[in-house]
């Protein structure tokens, strides 16, 4: 039986992973090679590899640092973060990614997801949807450049639009629970797992074992992904999964990891 | 499951060679990689020119058949993998690798290498595709391959279509099953042939030592031969 997925997500600049909120006071957190090997020994079924480096020069130093990871870490790795066309996805895979998501790019450029589906395949093509719920009415909305920006569209229409182009798989972020430990919006992720056929990966708000299983079991997630609650060890991906074994579901666990 | 962590092997004297076919797309990093780790010598090869060398043939890939059999058609390398096969020399596909071994693809309608006959058609009954995660490979008999892995581990799928050998060795030639919705044939072997669905190179430990005992199977293969005949392998 498929397994459903726990996946930690390093932000990555300049070569090293941050933390940091919203993109300011950043503070470096360790080499993402290093990190990516021992979430790899803890169980993690994936890694998520966010650039946010602010300067172009910051991309040689990504694919180097993907690289460095593919060689350590036998688990697959997704990209996301600043790629905009085929070229630079080809680049990111050959340097050792198995997955790149495409976010801004693909809602600025919808024809970006069917071309690179159509080059690399659509099992490499994840599309990174960050949705912020609407103030009045039901629903949510697409936001861009990190929440920065309003785009107009309606999450669950784009994401099965994305679906349709090509992706094969959807990063749902819910940016009014991200960085707040409130839990994943299980409502978003339900609206969106019930119209694709695509996998979904929750993203935003995790603050404990509960928020995972909550995602699976109500929101229809079949991979949940955190971050702070990770590197900041306040629960490890061993406690995560075997909640969620204990909750019924299906989950690949590995051997305990010495700490 | 298996306990433990596979240890990296240095690759010696008589280290086996494994030649990656590389035909465009995608990550070669983790499988070069990984046979690396378990002591094989690794070429990366788009040309046939660099079969000469090569204890064993590994094909990678993700993706459509047809773009990958355009692009190895074009490389001049579809007859050298058929001869290759065909004289028993051993051979892993992994994924597409895999898949390209049978007559033809429902995905776009390609014709394939037609080494193993039967079809690659789509997942059937699947609540999503693509087929993405970690799952259990049940193994239908016994393989070297497989040694020292436990029954049901979990393997790293990323795929919408798989193949179903046909004819009358099709039941001979299976080597493991995998359920997501309807259960689809997620292994193969057959005389030096080995291919998974899965992706080894991408599955921690017990793909490491999938990797490993096949790199074992070529070297004791490649020693136990004289040096012209081809290499036993694969069971």
């Amino acid at each position: 039986m498929l397994r459903r997925r726990v996946i930690p997500c390093l932000d990555v600049a300049n070569g090293r992973v941050v933390k940091g909120t919203r993109f300011v006071d950043l503070v470096d957190e360790g080499d993402p090679p290093e990190l990516a090997e021992r979430y790899a020994a803890e169980g993690a079924d994936e890694l998520v590899f966010l650039d946010i480096s602010a300067a172009p020069e910051g991309r040689g130093t990504l694919l180097e640092i993907v690289e460095r990871t593919a060689r350590r870490a036998f688990i697959p790795l997704t990209v996301g973060g600043g790629v905009r066309s085929v070229d630079a996805m080809r680049d990111v895979l050959r340097a050792g990614a198995d997955k790149v998501a495409l976010n801004t790019a693909a809602v600025t450029d919808p024809g970006l997801i069917a071309a690179c589906a159509a080059r690399f395949g659509r099992q490499a093509v994840v599309v990174a949807i960050d949705a912020r719920r609407h103030s009045a009415d039901d629903g949510w909305e697409v936001v861009v450049t990190g929440g920065r920006h309003a785009t107009g569209l309606d999450a669950v229409a784009w994401a099965q639009r994305a679906a349709d182009l090509g992706a094969g798989e959807l990063l749902v972020t819910s940016i009014d629970r991200d960085g707040t430990r409130s839990g994943y919006d299980t409502a978003l992720l339900r609206a969106i797992s019930d119209r694709v056929e695509v996998p979904v990966i929750a993203s935003g708000g995790a603050a404990g074992p509960a928020d995972f299983v909550a995602a699976v079991r109500d929101g229809g997630a079949d991979a949940v992904l955190a971050a702070s609650i990770f590197h900041r060890r306040i629960h490890s991906i061993a406690a995560v999964k075997q909640a969620m074994a204990a909750a019924g579901l299906p989950v690949r666990l590995v051997p305990a990891a010495v700490a | 499951m298996t306990a433990g962590r596979v240890p990296a092997r240095s690759a010696g004297r008589g280290a086996p060679r494994f030649t990656v076919v590389d035909y465009g797309a995608g990550n070669l990093v983790s499988i070069e990689q990984g046979l690396t780790r378990v002591g094989a010598v690794v070429t990366i090869a788009r040309d046939p020119s660099a079969f000469e060398l090569a204890d064993a043939l590994v094909m990678p890939g993700v993706g459509a058949a047809a773009p990958a059999m355009e692009r190895l058609t074009a490389a001049g390398l579809v007859e050298p993998i058929r001869d290759w096969i065909a004289a028993g020399r051993p051979y892993l596909g992994i994924c597409l690798g895999l898949q390209l071994l049978f007559d033809g693809s429902d995905e776009d309608g390609a014709t394939t290498l037609g080494v193993i006959e039967g079809r690659t058609t789509r997942l059937t009954d699947a609540p999503t595709l693509p087929h993405i995660g970690w799952n259990q490979v049940d193994r239908t008999r016994d393989h070297p391959a497989f040694a020292g892995i436990e029954r049901g581990a979990d393997f790293y799928f990323v795929h919408s279509y798989a193949g179903t050998p046909a004819g009358p060795d099709a039941d001979a030639v299976v080597l493991a099953r995998t359920t997501h919705g309807s259960a689809f044939v997620s292994a193969i072997a057959r005389a030096n042939v080995l291919g998974v669905q899965f992706h080894p190179e991408r599955s921690g430990t017990d793909g490491l030592r999938l990797l490993e005992n096949v790199v074992g199977l070529v070297r004791s293969g490649a020693q136990a031969a004289a040096p012209a005949a081809p290499a036993s392998l694969l069971v």
